[in-house]
């Protein structure tokens, strides 16, 4: 069984999203570690490094993810899974900005996939299979 | 009727205590300093000697024992990450009793080997990765265990799924290794009793036997914990009760030795207020932690180094003492006991110290996050603000006039508002020392133990300056 660790990311406490998210991948039979909200990018990767996780799955809802999210792949390499898939979803920068910039600058900072705001989680089970060679 | 007596074997003193069930009380106590290191058996039977000129000569229908002599219990807990499983190995090794000597992290270094083999550890405990997690790093840690020979008992408390492997890896390099439940089978999930009952099963079985204190069992039945093990179980039932009888509720435990400070805090972990959201590991109802630097003598010299530069100065200065020098005196002279005021007042501010900085690594500490929704706070421990009962033991406390002026360095302090510090807690002391003597009646008798606990320990009055 593939394991997902999922979370919310800085000081953001929205939790009926992660709910979902967690019922959802439940559902498709994945092994979800939920490390909760107002979680930091620490709790997040050592996580995944206990068990042995596939894929970092970061939401983030308060608009302020661009800050949360940076120097979170430099993290993963110290800590010895660099090559983690980490995609990241919800309203994760600051007012209306055009998304293919803002993907840009996700991409950067190590993210593989990054998702506008109201994508619901149905939506990226194609993209999470798929770098889970399934 | 039955009579039985409890004796524990400590570092310095071996202290018995005798119950009557028909009196439901302690019918005498006494002690004689341990002689671990000639024969084990003279310390005890001059205790005993000692007793019987109290009571008058016993025929006991059960003697049991509980030891934390010839350096107690030491453990290494290996884990992979510091927070996860380190920590999980670490809370089990407290919790079973032992003092946890080494700690490590990911992989195994000839250098961690090293300093195994130096530091005479009794116990490793090896674990890492949850169930259907992390494998890579046990194997390893395993393999570097095997190829080094360590011959000490090594307890795998790790990733369930290569529990065979790690059999293989064991028996190709000869190790005493023994198996039981992973101590983080999931994230964040604290699961403590099956290693505790591994480590109790090898310290009972090898331990004892090597550190001399087996061969007590042909005067008496057996031996069947280690010291703090008893306390804890003394602690937890008084705090739980049994049965019909009530017990104290949510409490704390002080024990000021001569060589570490132990703190016990026996409470649900669930957050006690709402504007807080609960982070880290899993923490158990009944918690243990040790400071092995903060001591009234062996470890005097820690105190020193615990204290800030500034802190020592401002001691010096509001109690017209010089800390240094008398902390470093109390180093040298291990078996110093107070014999005038000054040195009693010099006692007294080491003791305030330890179960100052002792609470302040205990507690539950909560971390401000600012977000867009105002404050919110995240909570990393236990909250123990509204604890009913904190209770003292050790010589410090005993000894002195004024226990209060000690114990209430535990209590909540606006200088450091985010420790989840005793809010006005109610004071008990244990003055006749009996509390490990009462965690091994438990076993016998909990009803009695707790009855017997109730009433010996001393409510101390709350004093002002």
């Amino acid at each position: 069984m593939k394991t997902i660790v999922i979370g919310v990311i800085g000081a953001d406490v929205h939790a009926v999203g992660n709910k979902i998210i967690e019922y959802v991948l439940k559902n498709e039979g994945y092994n979800v570690v939920n490390v909760g909200v107002l979680s930091s990018q620490e709790d997040f990767i050592n996580a995944a490094i206990e068990t042995n996780a596939d894929l970092i799955l970061v939401s983030s809802l308060y608009g302020q993810g661009e800050i949360d999210c940076r120097g979170m792949r430099d993290k993963c390499i110290e800590a010895g899974i660099g090559d983690i898939p980490m995609f990241v979803g919800g309203n994760i920068v600051v007012g209306k900005q055009n998304f293919d910039e803002v993907r840009e600058r996700f991409y950067k900072m190590g993210f593989n996939k990054v998702y506008a705001p109201g994508t619901p989680i149905e939506k990226t089970l194609p993209d999470i299979k798929e770098v889970l060679g399934e | 009727m039955s009579r039985y007596l409890m004796i524990d074997f400590g570092s310095t003193f071996t202290k018995l205590t005798a119950v009557d069930t028909e009196l439901e009380d302690i019918i005498g106590t006494a002690s004689h300093f341990t002689t671990v290191a000639t024969d084990i058996t003279i310390g005890y039977e001059n205790a005993l000697k000692k007793l019987f000129e109290k009571t008058g000569e016993i025929k006991f229908d059960k003697i049991i024992a509980c030891s934390s002599a010839a350096g107690g219990l030491k453990m290494a807990a290996i884990g992979l990450v510091d927070e996860l499983t380190v920590e999980a190995a670490k809370r089990v090794c407290l919790g079973a009793g032992a003092k946890v000597d080494l700690a490590f992290s990911h992989h195994l270094t000839k250098k961690n080997i090293q300093q195994i083999l130096d530091k005479k550890i009794d116990i490793i405990l090896l674990s890492g990765g949850t169930d259907g997690g992390n494998s890579e790093c046990v194997l390893y840690n395993e393999k570097m265990l095997a190829d080094n020979h360590i011959d000490i008992p090594v307890i795998y408390a790790g990733n369930k799924d290569c529990q065979d492997e790690i059999m293989e890896i064991a028996q190709d390099g000869g190790l005493n290794e023994y198996v039981c439940e992973n101590v983080m089978p999931k994230l964040n999930v604290l699961n403590i009793p099956s290693a505790r009952e591994k480590i109790r099963e090898i310290f009972l079985k090898n331990i004892i036997e090597a550190k001399g204190i087996k061969k007590i069992e042909r005067e008496i039945d057996e031996v069947i914990f280690p010291t703090p093990e008893a306390v804890l179980k003394a602690s937890e039932l008084l705090s739980k009760g049994y049965m019909h009888e009530s017990g104290l509720g949510e409490l704390v435990l002080v024990d000021i030795g001569g060589a570490t400070t132990d703190m016990y805090s026996l409470c649900s972990a669930s957050a006690k207020r709402s504007d807080v959201i609960i982070k880290g590991l899993e923490e158990p109802y009944a918690k243990r932690t040790v400071e092995g630097d903060l001591g009234m003598r062996y470890s005097a010299l820690g105190v020193l180094n615990a204290l800030t530069k500034e802190e020592i100065r401002t001691i010096n200065l509001d109690e017209n003492v010089d800390m240094e020098k008398e902390l470093t005196y109390r180093h040298e002279h291990v078996d110093n006991i107070p014999t005038d005021e000054h040195e009693l007042h010099i006692d007294r501010i080491i003791g305030q110290i330890c179960v100052d900085k002792a609470m302040e690594r205990h507690v539950g500490k909560m971390e401000e996050l600012y977000t867009p929704m105002g404050m919110v706070y995240n909570q990393y421990g236990k909250d123990l603000s509204k604890i009913r009962y904190v209770i003292g033991t050790g010589g410090v406390l005993v000894r002195n006039a004024d226990p209060y002026q000690i114990l209430k360095k535990v209590e909540y302090t606006p200088k450091r508002p985010l420790e989840l510090r005793p809010d006005c807690p109610e004071y008990l002391l244990d003055a006749d020392y009996i509390l490990a003597a009462m965690g091994l009646l438990s076993v016998i008798d909990p009803l009695l133990a707790l009855r017997i606990m109730k009433k010996h320990l001393k409510p101390i009055e709350k004093t002002t300056k």
